[in-house]
């Protein structure tokens, strides 16, 4: 089973509510503030991108149901601050000032758009050879973890036990399943895979639709017609 | 091993989010774990700095030098490094083109991925449940709530960012704006274009 996060086809959610371009950045300053702290606390190196993701999904279903976007954002963040062992859960409420040992690594002003602009890129160069080519027929795997119960993967559930075919291939990249669970890179080849709407969904609006997601290359398997 | 998190700290601070950021900002500020003036600038970047002109700059001139969209559909990081188009969210960018048999729409089902340098932060509606849940399934129906109608032959392709490849979607110039300026150009773009979520507008 996945997670309250994958909720791709999901039914029963309503209408969109679209600003065509007119709302703010950010529309509350406590927005702003959240993302801030969530970017700059990353710089104590403590987590990577997979394990905040992560982080969030792990909220329980009912929170990450009710809570607003950056409401999920600053919650996952007191979590994996305590879980990583950057603060006491105790600070939290009674903080006091001392020597951190990671305030070396705090992220100063002067370093934010030096930092911001170069960004973490995810591509890797490795040695084995894509096992699929453009053009291919393949099939996706169960989505879930195969090393951790419970643990993150970025095969979305409608995309499961599906067949598509390989548009594109992106080189060699980190792996999610185990880069959020402190388990290495272990960097694999990953794809564009588009799916048939008629393939994803029992009543497809139109069968020549096609959703394309990206995925590494443990999730698939060849497929033959 | 399951992998569930027992420890729910997040509970311990005031449920209200505004203090709940709080805590955490005094918290870590008082432990020398960061740096308020490092905040502001980041939100003075996304605030000021970064945005949907980013974006619209590069398909304006898409639209009107062949060679330059040549380069930046086969050849996309080095053209958007060459504008300082580069950083946090957008590593790895792809340009898909809407064509009369094709329009592409972007998403995240999984969370809010979204190509920072070329479009700011994502607008509440990219993040929220609805889009998420339903663009993948029901992408014309989702279109029809931002008021847009494609033909009938034309298929959709909805991109659903899975990975740290992030997409931006290249519209199609109407006939009516053949002989505008590059300047012109840019004003017409809107960030819903670029995502797939909005056509360009009929001239004036």
């Amino acid at each position: 089973m996945t997670r309250v996060h994958d909720m791709g086809g999901r039914y029963g959610d309503g209408k969109i509510n679209p600003d065509l371009g007119k709302e703010d950045v950010f529309k509350a300053k406590w927005h702003a503030r959240a993302l801030a702290v969530t970017l700059a606390s990353g710089s104590l190196k403590k987590w990577n991108l997979d394990m905040s993701r992560h982080a969030r999904e792990c909220l329980p279903p009912k929170e990450y149901a009710t809570f607003s976007y950056y409401e999920k954002w600053i919650s996952a963040l007191a979590n994996l601050l305590v879980e990583k062992g950057v603060i006491n859960s105790d600070k939290f409420l009674n903080s006091v000032i001392n020597d951190h040992p990671l305030s070396k690594r705090k992220l100063k002003a002067a370093d934010v758009s030096e930092v911001l602009g170069k960004g973490a890129p995810t591509s890797r160069k490795i040695e084995r050879a894509p096992r699929f080519i453009v053009g291919q027929n393949v099939k996706t795997k169960r989505a879930e973890n195969s090393f951790i119960s419970g643990g993150h993967t970025r095969l979305p559930r409608y995309a499961e036990k599906s067949e598509g075919i390989i548009e594109i291939w992106h080189g060699a990249h980190v792996f999610p399943d185990t880069h959020a669970h402190n388990l290495g890179e272990q960097p694999e080849h990953l794809y564009t895979v588009s799916f048939l709407s008629s393939e994803l969904w029992q009543n497809p609006e139109n069968p020549g639709d096609t959703v394309c997601v990206d995925i590494w290359e443990s999730y698939l398997e060849p497929f033959d017609d | 091993m399951p992998h569930d998190i027992e420890n729910h700290s997040h509970s311990l601070l005031p449920s209200e989010p505004e203090l709940k950021v709080k805590a955490i900002e005094s918290a870590l500020v008082n432990q020398g774990l960061i740096d308020p003036a490092a905040l502001d600038e980041i939100i003075d970047t996304y605030q000021n700095k970064i945005g949907p002109k980013n974006g619209a700059s590069i398909i304006a001139k898409a639209w009107i030098d062949q060679d330059f969209k040549d380069e930046l559909m086969s050849n996309t990081m080095a053209v958007l490094e060459k504008y300082g188009f580069y950083g946090r969210q957008g590593e790895h960018i792809r340009v898909v083109e809407n064509t009369p048999e094709v329009h592409n729409i972007v998403v995240c089902t999984l969370c809010s991925c979204y190509p920072w340098p070329l479009l700011g932060i994502p607008p509440t509606w990219y993040k929220s449940d609805e889009y998420r849940s339903r663009v993948v399934r029901e992408p014309r129906k989702c279109l029809s709530e931002f008021g847009v109608k494609l033909p009938e032959n034309t298929n959709i392709r909805v991109w659903d960012s899975t990975a740290e490849i992030r997409y931006l979607v290249l519209p199609m110039l109407p006939d009516a704006f053949k002989g505008f300026s590059e300047q012109e150009l840019v004003g017409i773009v809107s960030r819903d274009a670029m995502i797939g979520t909005g056509l360009i507008g009929p001239a004036k």
